[in-house]
């Protein structure tokens, strides 16, 4: 029976056809969406606070409200991506439970503070930037509910970029200062962008079963490459130095060639030692336990309502 | 700024203004905060909705006063002494309950006086108005729902939001005082008497905090002062960190 059942997925998975919630599905697929989109989700909730950190100090009203509205989307992405993850059948409050235990992941970008106003724009045009490149593909990814989400997000994602590139265009041009922190913000924010592409293709412990279901679509160094390609020449716009003396077009492989991620770096902060790993978690533990009060108080509510109608 | 009348619009704005920029400031405060992820959303929009309309009057301010500042330069190059704003909105969040009894508190005033605003001999400000009164109902609708689910909810979310109604009781009468700008142009019909507002706003929060199995405070006290900058010391931490870039490096664009 079972065999029938995984020949049919197989077939479909082939056939470019969406897995849905009902569907059968191996019980590895589940596990590994599982992880992977409510890494997404938790990535997208934490993701809030550098962003966040600099709302109550934007520097005019009009920034103000761009990013508030920025970072309250964020909030929503990781909404839909927590609806979409539930379908799996696991809860919010099991999600939230393995982000604080740490068994859950988010992406380690987060784990790096956002020091200036440049570094709200470097995150939206870099970090947005390279979510978007991941999440384009990501919209052909083989679980239906993931995918639309996908699609869903890609349209707020690219608004996002643009407004970060739009902040580090203004200090690109204003004065010395300005243009000495957009330059700082680039080298600092460039290379845990590159990161979160993944470790190389040859090093990804999830890539190939997820490339075989076609969970991912295309691998971290292919991704990779299109996000340097696509941002060189916007860091040349802007008029600031590229933050990798080995960025260099390569006319043979029609890329350009640049120069190697510090990968202890990236495992150092994977596995705890960035500057923001403690604070980002501490955050959120403690907003989830101001909260407790609360949802235990919503909670109480609705069930005494409950009780009055049923009698 | 060519004549008193002129002078009298001006400072009637900038109150209005203050009041939605501190507000909006404060509420911005619960981004990432929020007790779950859909409330935290939903505060975000409470907050860039305050944010907007403080950019409506700080504009319209601007204009009135003729000297060619914009809004940015009003927000951001002011003192607390030159902060206009009700006491009531430069209060920390302190809690849930506290940050939800006051925009309950607030939100009720709102409505009643937006509502009445809207049909201001001042066009401008009717239409400014006519748009956030359509805000305040929607606000309004939220903090009344909360204020019922808390107050009825446990006996712990009892205790904070009473607690919360006795320290926030006293800030409330300030929202019917009078400034002698807003008197002044009452017999124009531009501005709104807040006095009128007061019997209502009793009334409804009444019989509202008594539905949430709450209570109105017996002791009756106020502070006041907000309007003459007269400030509780909340507000200048809140305007240092909102006007530290533009404070550092005064005439930039960002």
């Amino acid at each position: 029976m079972s065999d029938s059942e995984q020949a049919v997925f197989d077939r479909r998975i082939e056939a470019e056809q969406k897995i849905e919630p009902k569907d059968w599905m191996p019980a590895d697929y589940r596990k590994n969406l599982i992880r992977q989109m409510s890494q997404h989700a938790h990535s997208e909730v934490i993701g809030m606070q550098p962003e966040g950190n600099w709302i109550s100090r934007a520097p005019s009203l009009k920034r103000k409200m761009v990013l508030l509205a920025k970072v309250q989307d964020e909030g929503g992405h990781g909404l839909y991506l927590y609806s979409a993850t539930e379908t799996l059948n696991v809860t919010r409050d099991e999600m939230n439970e393995a982000l604080h235990s740490g068994k859950a992941k988010y992406a380690s970008i987060f784990n790096y503070p956002a020091l200036s106003w440049a570094d709200v724009g470097a995150i939206g045009w870099l970090v947005d930037g390279a979510a978007i490149v991941n999440q384009i593909s990501l919209q052909g990814t083989s679980y239906g509910p993931y995918s639309r989400a996908m699609i869903r997000i890609c349209k707020e994602e690219s608004f996002h970029q643009r407004q970060g590139y739009e902040i580090m265009v203004v200090l690109a041009k204003g004065t010395a200062m300005q243009k000495a922190m957009a330059q700082d913000a680039l080298n600092r924010i460039w290379w845990p962008s590159l990161m979160m592409f993944g470790p190389h293709d040859s090093e990804s412990a999830h890539s190939g079963r997820s490339m075989q279901w076609k969970i991912k679509r295309r691998t971290n160094d292919d991704l990779r490459q299109s996000f340097i390609d696509q941002t060189v020449p916007q860091i040349k716009f802007l008029g600031l130095e590229l933050p990798d003396p080995d960025i260099k077009w390569n006319e043979q492989r029609g890329h350009y060639d640049s120069g190697e991620i510090d990968w202890d770096e990236f495992k150092r902060v994977i596995s705890g030692d960035g500057p923001c790993n403690r604070d980002r978690l501490r955050h959120h533990k403690k907003a989830d336990g101001d909260g407790q009060w609360v949802r235990d108080a919503l909670h109480a509510y609705h069930s005494k309502k409950d009780a009055v109608s049923a009698a | 700024m060519n004549n008193l009348s002129n002078n009298a619009l001006y400072h009637y704005l900038i109150g209005m203004a203050d009041d939605a920029l501190v507000l909006g400031q404060r509420t911005s405060e619960w981004c990432s905060r929020g007790p779950f992820l859909e409330e935290d959303i939903a505060l975000s929009n409470v907050a860039l909705d305050y944010v907007g309309r403080a950019r409506m009057f700080y504009q319209y301010a601007a204009d009135v006063e003729g000297l060619g500042r914009t809004e940015d330069e009003l927000a951001y190059f002011r003192d607390e002494r030159e902060f206009t704003n009700l006491l009531i909105n430069e209060l920390p969040n302190f809690d849930f309950a506290f940050s939800m009894v006051r925009q309950y508190f607030l939100d009720v005033n709102a409505c009643l006086y937006l509502e009445k605003l809207s049909l201001s001999s001042d066009q401008h400000l009717s239409e400014i108005a006519a748009k956030a009164v359509k805000e305040s109902r929607y606000h309004l609708k939220r903090s009344r729902t909360w204020l019922v689910q808390l107050g009825q909810g446990t006996e712990e979310s009892n205790r904070r939001m009473q607690s919360a109604i006795d320290e926030l009781w006293g800030y409330t009468p300030e929202m019917f005082i009078m400034t002698e700008a807003e008197a002044s142009l009452l017999a124009t019909q531009v501005s709104v008497d807040r006095k009128d507002l007061q019997q209502q706003w009793s009334a409804t929060v009444t019989a509202d905090v008594q539905e949430a199995n709450l209570q109105i405070p017996d002791q009756q006290w106020q502070v006041v002062g907000g309007r003459d900058g007269d400030h509780s010391e909340h507000l200048g931490h809140l305007l240092a960190h909102m006007q530290i870039l533009q404070r550092s490096y005064p005439g930039l664009e960002w």
